[in-house]
């Protein structure tokens, strides 16, 4: 039966004998009080000259100064606006639609703006297209707020002013020559610049704009140019999918931009007794691994062997490759499953390489697949390499004379650094569109400083023909200049961008005001597309590109696959301690980036990984070298790698003006060669000890049945009490649901009337991306607690994310070992019962459980707290006074759930924890509704009670009912994929009240009695 | 000898002083009669018109945008029939944007002159009234009353060495009184000593019975010092209670601000509405202490108050207001001469009254517009307040005790619409308090 499958989170929890981690599953705390720090040392006890008695006094004269000083409070001003702008009224929120598009991430968004400083990105719920925005998107606001950003552009490296900066510009403008003008820009798809971008090239002859994309997808563009002529990449819409089938593309993550985990999470959930069937066949372990049906751990080369061996099934031709019996017989099934499903099927390739895109979009096209828009591509990325690679050349040739560097970071994160580093210095004038001082802007005569795109209008064509519109949401906070009001200016243009946008878009079928109120409009033209591209796409048979597939050797070491974060991303928003701090969703691994490793690899190359006394997690180093680059990371132990690869995250090891907290890291760019994902390395062990920040045995829960799951024939077939059954205690004798009231030892409260939140979490919606947890953050001020801390388990996340893996892939063997289990310890005993399951590093199924407090109405925390600082709501909520806190972290013991969290310290203010609570910039982005916590108190998830408050308070002074849908918490806004549903209960007609009478219905714990008021439905696997 | 002269000028210089004094005071206390130059009474009619009628009318009419002595919104009006065509007043005032669009070259080039600002028509005056206006306009300008007008201004002199010299006619009686003190003292040693050398007996003690003395009488007597100690110590304990909670209490409290504002005036004698400033307070967690353009509302017209509350200003809380109000075209760059903003501002810093811990979450529009509450209940008579202060104490003990004793009204919100139904059903018509509504939760103000 499923729902006793066993879990874990990490390998050294299939140990029996590891002390360590039986250990922190007894202790809520992972290190005691160090109160031996002081304490302990007797040299300095016995040196000190104060004794007891003195020590008395100066505590007892203390704390009478304290009281006294307090008693004169601090003259508190309050300086109105003079002329106060008709739409705001303090203490209100105004929302604003915009875009971001910082060349990796593209979405519609909301700002929420308080006072005129913006303090959230919410999803726009509205927009055509994208408008849900990812863990890096919700956190991109506090990047506005980088005390690092270049206040004022720079000459020569010096602050400087506009006015010297254009003339000179100018002045070396005009002595080009007939040289060229390179402008280097990330992608903008942006039709508005590309036309600026035009002006600029009729004012100066030989204007060059090369696209350069830091992690670009030039094999899937180059197949969608040479056979769709749009450099652009196909759409999906997964909603309706039957079966996916993906070939190292990580879909839910990352792929093409992300973006797609909301189809897929709808197609996911088991509605009218049907969900899609997902295939994954991959080296890492990825988010969409993990969400897979059915996942086969596989080297690169195999997945092209595999996807030739598929395009020969489905579309024909002879692929004549050697696969292991087992992948044949699943690439068989995959295909039976493809063709059965039919337009309802989709085939997703991740490899860097236009031969094995070529033929995807071959098979979509033979299986006619209504899930691949090819019509209206995604534009959000445009990058050419060659072209790139070009441009250096003749940088170096010397036939370059000004070069525009916009958006991206070259010399950071182009493979051969040097070698565009020394390009540059034969190009007479550099300039830097920048807004902070990078590698490639310390090494520009100017800098043209820009602002982050929340001072900025702009717009983006993300997919072809719809136009989201960006403006600003706060004045300029530094002396910046966008990058389009430059280039109009030295086009000779007076106009300012925004009247240019503005005329533009009017042009181009927008109605202005209304576009900028939704934050988008249908375009009624299409794209510009960078002509310089196509000279560098070569077009391929596609029986060519299936013998290169057919061809492709295993390379003699190991395969490197570079992936990039759910975190930093491509590392544009290395100095956002909130992302540094968002644990990997696999690995939940903070503040770092390693080599994840296979087991069996590990053990060949003597690799460990172990834990330490506090639960923090040490790896070996090792050094993997590639054609002369040759790092030295630490490995981590990743159950899942495919045997005879390793994955390196892109994004980290950024120096440039990043603070010295936020230099996490290596940079593995230099392993990027040719903008290819995929590279032969060797791999050697150096030993050594790291210690990672990884959170994955942090509060564990003892392997209770936590996460429930069944498969998709049980439940449509089966009884709810045989996936998800009620446990049963004994009452004279006869077996009673821990529900009923007889088994109660608590008095309920009549909640009838009123409001009674319940939040549901759908297991199978879940994909883990960590947008949630972000979101929370900003809500809530949660303070970030920097590495040293994280690795002590004093991680503050409010909401985190368990990720669990099982190991046996069938139920019923599960079911066998469980009935063998007799007690935790022992021979037969649970633990025990671990070390039979199946190796880990093969192949473990994966399983995502967002966890915040349960808000139990029988709260086990609330009883044991000597001042009453936790309480009950009559709405459901779990009350946390700080102000009555006195922190003596009972609570945090007695609760089943470990969600509480303890302020080890002031993390505002406090130069110890230099992040953005830490200068006043950084303060901006703090929500005014909620408390910042200080040092001694007990937090945890409030369930947005500033939110319903304001949401009651809304109705209230319209004086109408609630409606369903309208009361949410920063997750549940943030959750565009509906796994986190919010709502009242006492609503009879609402969606929460239907997901409360869900047969996948369960609490977690359920049989603690605790009636938590966070309910999650059972995961159902289509395996 | 010497010394007794000096007493002598010491006394004279005394008297000297307090009749220099009394007869300032006396001067200060004068009524100072009005030099703002209305005309002192409409005498008698003018020309064709009734001025008093005038008086009414132009009160009515033409006083919010026209002064008689001085550029408002509009020009000064004193003795404009002179500067203007009768028959041409008529048609400007019943409806001078007809009379522009004619092209009548006058009265364009008056259109201009206030930067295009269009004046109201007023069909409703007959040419009758017109003239009875002009009657009231052309009302010579009362002589200011220099006399009284100079006693003022000398009060005013005098009043600012008054100080000074309070303290000195207050050192000048500290010094006597020392030197009497000390005179008694060389009195009695004088007549000691010629009682000592005349032998005449001085030290009468001995013969006085032996008594004990009361204290330790007290001391001896246990249950009297037990009963007294308790008491003291309770005693102390009772004001020790009361002065420790009243820490970070700070009712009362009424700092100066930058401005001196007013609500006395305003919300009292004016009737201002608070909410037409504090409009916020309807929408959100903030009050809001309106920004300057809403003063500027009525402030563009209202350059100088009313010369009986000037006075009041000056006599009974030392405030010059339109000394204040200048204050406000200060920060807010406003030319009343140019009749123009400047676009020269500096915003003010008004220190804040109430101050609620970040702890505890309050929102104004949660009271005033869902709970219905009264601005008073709160914030007290702030109608009579000439110095804003704080009149409740603002303890949470204060707010609890509320929401225990406030009904809800349920029956008058359509949010309440299903609750209320239920709970008649359960609580038969029984009134509902906030706390029973959840109002006394935690986490309802603290998050």
């Amino acid at each position: 039966m499923a729902t006793t499958k066993k879990y874990w989170k990490s390998t050294a929890q299939l140990d029996e004998s590891n002390e360590i981690v039986k250990n922190l599953e007894q202790n809520e705390f992972a290190a005691p009080i160090p109160t031996e720090e002081f304490l302990g040392n007797n040299e300095v006890m016995e040196e000190s000259s104060t004794t007891r008695r003195d020590f008395l006094k100066y505590v007892g004269f203390s704390t009478a100064a304290a009281s006294l000083a307090a008693c004169e409070g601090p003259v508190i001003y309050s300086v109105p606006y003079v002329n106060q702008p008709e739409q705001i009224i303090p203490g209100m929120a105004n929302y604003y639609a915009t875009t971001i598009a910082d060349g990796y991430d593209f979405a519609s968004i909301l700002v929420k703006t308080r006072e005129g400083r913006p303090i959230k990105i919410e999803s726009n719920k509205d927009a055509k297209y994208r408008g849900h925005a990812n863990a890096r998107v919700h956190a991109s606001v506090l990047s506005l707020y980088d005390n690092n950003r270049l206040k004022t552009p720079l000459v020569k490296g010096a602050e400087s002013t506009w006015e010297t900066l254009d003339k000179e510009v100018a002045q070396k403008l005009n002595e080009l020559n007939g040289k060229t003008l390179a402008v280097l820009t990330q992608t903008f798809a942006s039709p508005s610049t590309m036309a600026i971008i035009e002006m600029l090239k009729s004012k100066y002859s030989n204007v060059r704009h090369v696209t350069y994309d830091t992690v670009g997808e030039d094999g899937a563009l180059n197949a969608f140019e040479s056979k769709y002529g749009v450099r652009g990449l196909a759409d999906y819409d997964f909603t309706d999918a039957e079966t996916i089938v993906s070939i190292g593309a990580d879909f839910v993550g990352n792929w093409q931009g992300g973006g797609f985990d909301k189809g897929y999470s709808a197609s996911r959930v088991p509605s009218n007794k049907s969900m899609s069937h997902h295939v994954q066949f991959e080296s890492n372990m990825t988010l969409s691994g993990a969400n897979a049906d059915l996942r086969y751990p596989v080297t690169p080369t195999e997945q092209k062997h595999i996807l030739a061996a598929l395009y020969s099934k489905l579309v024909g031709g002879a692929a004549n490759v050697s696969l292991s019996d087992k992948v044949a017989k699943v690439v068989e099934q995959t295909a039976q499953k493809l063709s059965k499903a039919g337009s309802k099927a989709v085939v997703l390739c991740g490899l860097p390489d236009q031969a094995a895109q070529q033929l995807v979009l071959a098979i979509n096209e033979k299986l006619n697949s209504s899930i691949v828009d090819t019509a209206a591509p995604i534009m959000t990325r445009q990058g050419n390499r060659l072209a790139v690679d070009q441009l250096v050349k003749e940088m170096q040739s010397g036939s370059v004379g000004a070069l525009f560097v916009a958006g991206v970071d070259p010399i950071y994160s182009y493979d051969n650094s040097d070698a565009f580093a020394k390009a540059m210095e034969k190009v007479a004038l550099t300039v830097s569109f920048a807004s902070r001082e990078d590698s490639t802007a310390q090494k520009c005569d100017y800098v043209a400083t820009t602002p982050h795109y929340l001072e900025s209008w702009g717009d983006t064509e993300i997919k072809k023909g719809i136009v989201s519109l960006a403006q600003p949401t706060i004045r300029p906070i530094f002396d910046t200049r966008q990058l389009q009001d430059t280039l109009l200016k030295w086009s000779g243009s007076d106009q300012s961008y925004k009247d240019y946008l503005k005329l533009y878009s009017k042009s181009n079928g927008a109605s202005w005001s209304q576009a900028l109120q939704d934050g988008f409009f249908t375009s009624n033209v299409g794209l510009q597309v960078d002509e310089n591209a196509s000279e560098f796409v070569a077009s391929v048979s596609d029986n060519s590109a299936l013998s290169q597939l057919v061809n492709s050797k295993k390379p003699s070491g190991f395969e490197l696959i570079l992936y990039t974060k759910t975190g930093l991303g491509d590392g544009a928003q290395a100095n956002n301690p909130w992302l540094q701090e968002l644990p990997d969703p696999i690995t939940r691994t903070t503040w770092d980036n390693y080599v994840t490793i296979s087991q069996i690899d590990a053990e060949q190359l003597g690799v460990e990984n172990e834990n330490v006394a506090n639960g923090g997690l040490n790896g070996s180093y090792v050094v993997v070298k590639m054609n002369g680059v040759e790092r030295k990371l630490p490995a981590l132990i990743q159950p899942g790698q495919a045997q005879g690869t390793i994955g390196i995250a892109l994004g980290y090891g950024k120096t440039a003006s990043i603070q010295a907290e936020m230099q996490t890291g290596v940079n593995a760019y230099p392993f990027f060669k040719s903008g290819s994902s995929i590279q032969a390395v060797t791999v050697e062990n150096v030993g050594g000890e790291h210690e990672f920040a990884c959170t994955q045995l942090q509060n564990t829960m003892m392997g209770r049945d936590i996460i429930r799951e069944t498969d998709l024939t049980t439940y449509i077939n089966g009884d709810k009490h045989e996936f998800n059954p009620m446990p049963e205690v004994s009452l004279n004798h006869i077996e009673t649901p821990v529900t009923s009231p007889d088994v109660d030892l608590w008095t309920s409260f009549d909640r009838s009337t009123g409001h009674h939140f319940n939040m549901s979490i759908d297991l199978n919606a879940c994909t883990g991306c960590g947008a949630c947890v972000i979101a929370c953050h900003a809500e809530n001020n949660v303070p970030v607690v920097g590495k040293q801390e994280v690795r002590k388990s004093r991680d503050m996340h409010w909401l985190r994310i368990d990720r669990y893996y099982s190991s046996t892939d069938s139920f019923e063997s599960d079911e066998d070992k469980k009935d063998g289990f007799e007690g935790l310890f022992g021979d037969n005993g649970s633990l025990g019962g671990f070390g039979e399951l199946e190796n880990p590093a093969d192949n473990p199924q994966v399983a995502f459980q967002p966890v915040m407090c349960q808000h139990c109405n029988h709260a086990p925390c609330e009883t044991v707290c000597p001042v009453a600082a936790s309480s009950h709501g009559r709405q459901g909520q779990n009350h946390m006074a700080y102000n009555r806190c006195v922190g003596t972290r009972y609570c945090a013991n007695n609760c089943p759930y470990k969600v509480r969290r303890f302020n080890w310290f002031l993390y505002n203010g406090n130069d110890e924890f230099d992040y953005h609570m830490n200068n006043d910039l950084g303060r901006m982005v703090i929500n005014p509704d909620v408390t910042v916590r200080s040092r001694g108190v007990m937090e945890k998830c409030s369930m947005c009670m500033q939110m319903t408050q304001m949401t009651i308070l809304e109705a209230k002074k319209d004086g109408r009912m609630i409606k369903d849908g309208e009361f949410a918490t920063a997750c549940s806004n943030a959750c565009s994929n509906g796994a986190i549903k919010f709502g009242d209960i006492n609503d009879k007609e609402s969606e929460i009240t239907k997901l409360k009478n869900s047969d996948r219905m369960y609490h977690l714990l359920e049989e603690v009695g605790t009636e938590p008021n966070v309910i999650y439905q059972v995961k159902v696997r289509n395996a | 000898m010497i010394k007794r002269k000096l007493h002598f000028s010491a006394w004279q210089f005394i008297l000297a002083s307090v009749f220099v004094t009394f007869s300032t005071l006396s001067v200060y206390g004068q009524d100072a009669a009005t030099n703002d130059g209305e005309p002192a009474a409409p005498v008698e009619a003018s020309g064709s018109g009734n001025a008093a009628a005038g008086e009414a009318l132009f009160k009515a009419n033409c006083a919010s945008c026209h002064k008689l002595y001085k550029k408002a919104v509009g020009p000064a009006l004193h003795e404009v029939s002179q500067k203007y065509d009768r028959e041409w007043l008529y048609s400007w005032i019943t409806n001078s944007a007809a009379l522009i669009a004619s092209g009548d070259a006058q009265a364009v080039a008056v259109y201009n002159e206030y930067n295009q600002t269009a004046m109201n028509a007023f069909p409703q005056l007959s040419n009758t009234d017109i003239d009875n206006i002009l009657a009231y306009t052309d009302t010579p300008k009362p002589a200011p009353a220099a006399a009284v007008a100079g006693a003022v201004g000398g009060g005013q002199a005098t009043g600012a060495t008054d100080n000074s010299l309070n303290s000195i006619v207050l050192a000048a009686l500290a010094l006597i009184l020392v030197l009497l003190v000390a005179l008694l003292f060389v009195v009695n040693s004088t007549l000691k000593r010629f009682a000592d050398a005349n032998g005449i007996q001085t030290d009468f003690e001995e013969e006085k019975e032996v008594r004990r003395p009361i204290w330790k009488a007290f001391a001896e007597n246990q249950f009297l010092v037990l009963v007294s100690a308790v008491f003291l110590l309770l005693a102390s304990a009772y004001f020790a209670y009361g002065a420790l909670m009243s820490v970070g209490v700070d009712q009362g409290y009424a700092p100066v601000q930058p401005i001196h504002y007013s609500h006395r005036i305003h919300a009292g004698t004016n009737q201002i509405e608070c909410k037409y400033c504090h409009s916020s307070a309807r929408e959100s967690k903030h009050s809001g202490i309106p920004s300057l353009n809403v003063c500027m509302n009525c402030h563009k017209s209202v350059g100088e108050v009313a010369d009986a509350t000037y006075q009041e200003g000056i006599n009974e809380y030392g405030v010059d207001y339109n000394k204040e109000i200048q204050k406000l075209y200060a920060a807010t760059g406003w030319d009343s001469d140019e009749q123009a903003f400047t676009g020269e501002t500096q915003p003010v810093r008004w220190v804040r009254i109430h101050n609620l811990p970040d702890l505890a979450y309050f929102n104004h529009a949660q009271h005033v517009t869902a709970g219905n509450i009264a601005c008073q209940q709160c914030h007290g008579p702030v109608e009579e307040m000439e110095v804003m202060y704080q009149y409740s104490p603002l303890t949470m003990g204060w707010c609890i005790n509320c929401h225990r004793e406030t009904n809800v009204d349920l029956a008058n919100n359509g949010y309440y619409e299903k609750i209320h139904e239920e709970l008649s059903k359960q609580r038969g018509g029984k009134q509902l308090t906030i706390a029973d509504l959840g109002g006394l939760e935690c986490g309802k103000c603290h998050y």
